[in-house]
């Protein structure tokens, strides 16, 4: 089985620091207030989805939690569709009726976006499920947080991945806290890999500041289950520089943990290895840094420019392929827009 | 036509699906080398073996996610609960997962799954095996929600249900599946529309609104009824969501008196809002209120005589009837 490509090193930098852009951007256009309900930020985690997307190909399969944005992006989602879906606009990635824990791209296999924790680990099996049914190769990467690990949907759906033999990698991205719940104030075990151990799922531990350690990794592990259908379970050690959401200061934390973690940035490091490698210069990073900005900035105009879905459609995304008699009402005109909920 | 048994049907559907779509699988716990708690699958293993006909462990939740997930990819899961009592465990991936996808996707993902499976109280089995969930599933946008009452309604539905690319939930009705019907041989198509009711019995005098399990009491009571001289008509909804307005309202509109009698609890129950719809739209051809048959709101007692009181009878039924005739 060959292994694809690698990917452009300099090019999953610029990646990395694309994803952190936008959401400096998301964060400030929240406090903005052109975003609306819970805005969960990636940044500090950039080497977790960028590294693991780096070991697979097109088509395999994406499926993560609510700390989503950054995941769409890896896949090559628009900067523009992510931050129109953050401003709950028609052109957003889920025509702004997902927001930001519910960003979906089809044509390229992000399938969400998921918000209650832990609930669509089972989706994963599901997917995996039909790549096995229909003999096909790919892989089902599966991403969840250290939150996910203790709740019953994700034990079922661990249980099922491993008897049936389904091709997922589970990808833990431990940034150590629920929320505000330390692992070690949540989990009952020394280690979270050791949960995949009761399924008899192969499991390791992956420093998830490290680009390179996690591309070599799932490279490595998705290699080998394209040969031999089989699940994987990686713990990523990984740390949010933000609080669990917007709203959210983080006091259950100390700034010296924080800093710790600053210091060993996975930005700065693959900056650092590729420099030290001759591959990167200064005047090239701060040109990719500068791109990153721009692209994101626009992405703010285009939000802001582009049309919200007009009310008269509120109900075409409701069911598919059917006018539901007893269900759909007249379509509400945009008049009636307060009283369209209620006129049945 | 001929006659054959609800769980016949079923099965018939199941086979005549499975066979006419490679994307179609079925998945629950005992439905393979079981051949089903309740025998509906019966035969499906050995016909088209264990890749489409799979066991699971007790996982509804696991299973259910499951379906919803490999539907997301394009496969058609048919999902069998043991029973809808034990889908509540279950409820986030049949209730958050399965109907939300698509508007949360923005349209980019449906989700064509069929859910089924005995729902409704049985015999003596307890408060927490006699859920009847229509109610509970019918007020998920995005749901839709069958309850066939006859082996011809229950193989139609079901085959419909499979074919739709939405989420679909058919509940069978779990004291009805020895029960016999005719149905159209096997070589005629058979398929049901959803939102479709149908008038059991036509009658004149009032309207006995009924589904599932209701529905061979309705049309024993109105059996009775013919004794004293009152002609009830019999409309069995078929499915509770959609909801076939125009085929209740044209029901009401000849009888101008309705008793609706269901199988669920009454409060936020399936004949509140059929009621609300009667007398919000055609208020004016009703020549007495609207009265409901449910059980009675408390959890199911184990006791034989207790449960017999808690659930609808004939003695229920028609007194109602009474009361809505003034007679």
């Amino acid at each position: 089985m060959q292994r694809p490509e690698p990917r452009d090193e300099v090019e999953m930098l610029a990646l990395m620091l694309l994803i952190r852009r936008f959401e400096e951007r998301a964060s400030q256009q929240y406090q903005a207030q052109k975003i609306g309900g819970f805005c969960h930020l990636y940044i500090g985690q950039e080497a977790v989805v960028v590294g693991a997307i780096a070991a697979v190909r097109e088509d395999d399969y994406v499926i993560t939690a609510y700390r989503d944005h950054a995941h769409a992006l890896a896949r090559g989602t628009s900067a523009d569709a992510c931050m129109a879906e953050l401003f709950g606009k028609e052109t957003g990635c889920s025509r702004g009726l997902g927001g930001s824990m519910h960003f979906f791209d089809r044509s390229r296999h992000m399938y969400g976006g998921h918000a209650i924790v832990g609930a669509h680990v089972p989706l994963a099996a599901g997917m995996a499920f039909a790549s096995k049914y229909r003999t096909e190769d790919r892989v089902t990467l599966c991403f969840f947080g250290d939150g996910a690990i203790n709740q019953g949907s994700f034990h079922e759906a661990l249980n099922l991945i491993a008897l049936f033999k389904l091709p997922v990698v589970l990808i833990c991205e431990n940034n150590l806290f629920a929320m505000g719940t330390s692992v070690k104030r949540s989990t009952s075990l020394k280690q979270i890999v050791d949960r995949a151990e009761g399924y008899d799922i192969p499991g390791e531990i992956v420093d998830g500041m490290n680009f390179r350690e996690v591309r070599d990794k799932l490279a490595e592990i998705v290699c080998s289950i394209r040969k031999d259908p089989h699940p994987a379970f990686v713990e990523i050690r990984t740390y949010r520089y933000r609080g669990h959401s917007m709203s959210d200061p983080a006091s259950y934390r100390t700034k010296d943990e924080l800093e710790k973690y600053r210091l060993d940035d996975p930005i700065t490091r693959l900056r650092a290895q590729l420099t030290r490698e001759g591959k990167l210069t200064n005047e090239k990073f701060d040109q990719i840094d500068k791109h990153a900005k721009e692209t994101v900035l626009a992405a703010v105009k285009f939000a802001e420019k582009s049309p919200e879905l007009p009310l008269e459609r509120l109900y075409d995304y409701t069911y598919v392929n059917s006018v539901v008699a007893g269900v759909s009402p007249a379509k509400p005109k945009e008049s009636a827009a307060d009283t369209a909920a209620t006129t049945r | 036509m001929r006659e054959i048994t609800y769980r016949q049907a079923l099965n018939e559907a199941l086979a005549e699906e499975l066979e006419r779509d490679p994307n179609v699988f079925l998945m629950g716990e005992e439905v393979a080398e079981y051949n089903g708690a309740y025998k509906v699958s019966q035969g499906l293993l050995d016909r088209f073996g264990p890749k489409r006909i799979i066991d699971t462990p007790i996982s509804e939740n696991g299973f259910a996610g499951l379906g919803v997930g490999a539907a997301m990819v394009g496969l058609r899961p048919i999902i069998e609960f043991m029973t809808f009592s034990f889908s509540l465990v279950a409820f986030d991936q049949v209730v958050n997962n399965a109907p939300n996808m698509f508007t949360m996707s923005g349209g980019q993902f449906n989700i064509p799954i069929t859910f089924r499976g005995p729902n409704g109280p049985a015999h003596q089995l307890g408060a927490t095996h006699s859920h009847a969930t229509e109610p509970l599933y019918a007020n998920a946008p995005g749901l839709k929600v069958c309850t066939p009452a006859t082996p011809r309604d229950a193989k139609g539905l079901l085959k419909t249900a499979v074919r739709d690319d939405n989420p679909v939930l058919v509940l069978e009705a779990e004291l009805l599946y020895s029960s016999k019907g005719m149905v159209e041989s096997p070589d005629e198509e058979l398929l049901i529309p959803l939102g479709e009711a149908e008038v059991k019995r036509e009658g004149s005098d009032v309207s006995i609104i009924c589904y599932a399990q209701t529905v061979p009491l309705a049309l024993a009571v109105a059996a009775q009824l013919e004794d004293e001289d009152i002609s009830a008509e019999i409309v069995d909804l078929r499915s509770i969501k959609p909801l076939d307005e125009k085929a209740i309202f044209d029901s009401v509109a000849k009888t101008h008196r309705v008793v609706i009698v269901e199988q669920d609890r009454p409060f936020c129950g399936v004949g509140a809002e059929v009621c609300y719809r009667i007398q919000k739209n055609i208020f004016d051809e009703l020549d007495a209120p609207i009265m409901r048959v449910s059980q009675e709101d408390v959890p199911m007692p184990y006791n034989e005589r207790l449960e017999k009181a808690v659930l609808p009878n004939a003695g229920k039924l028609i007194a109602t009837v009474k009361r809505v005739c003034y007679a």
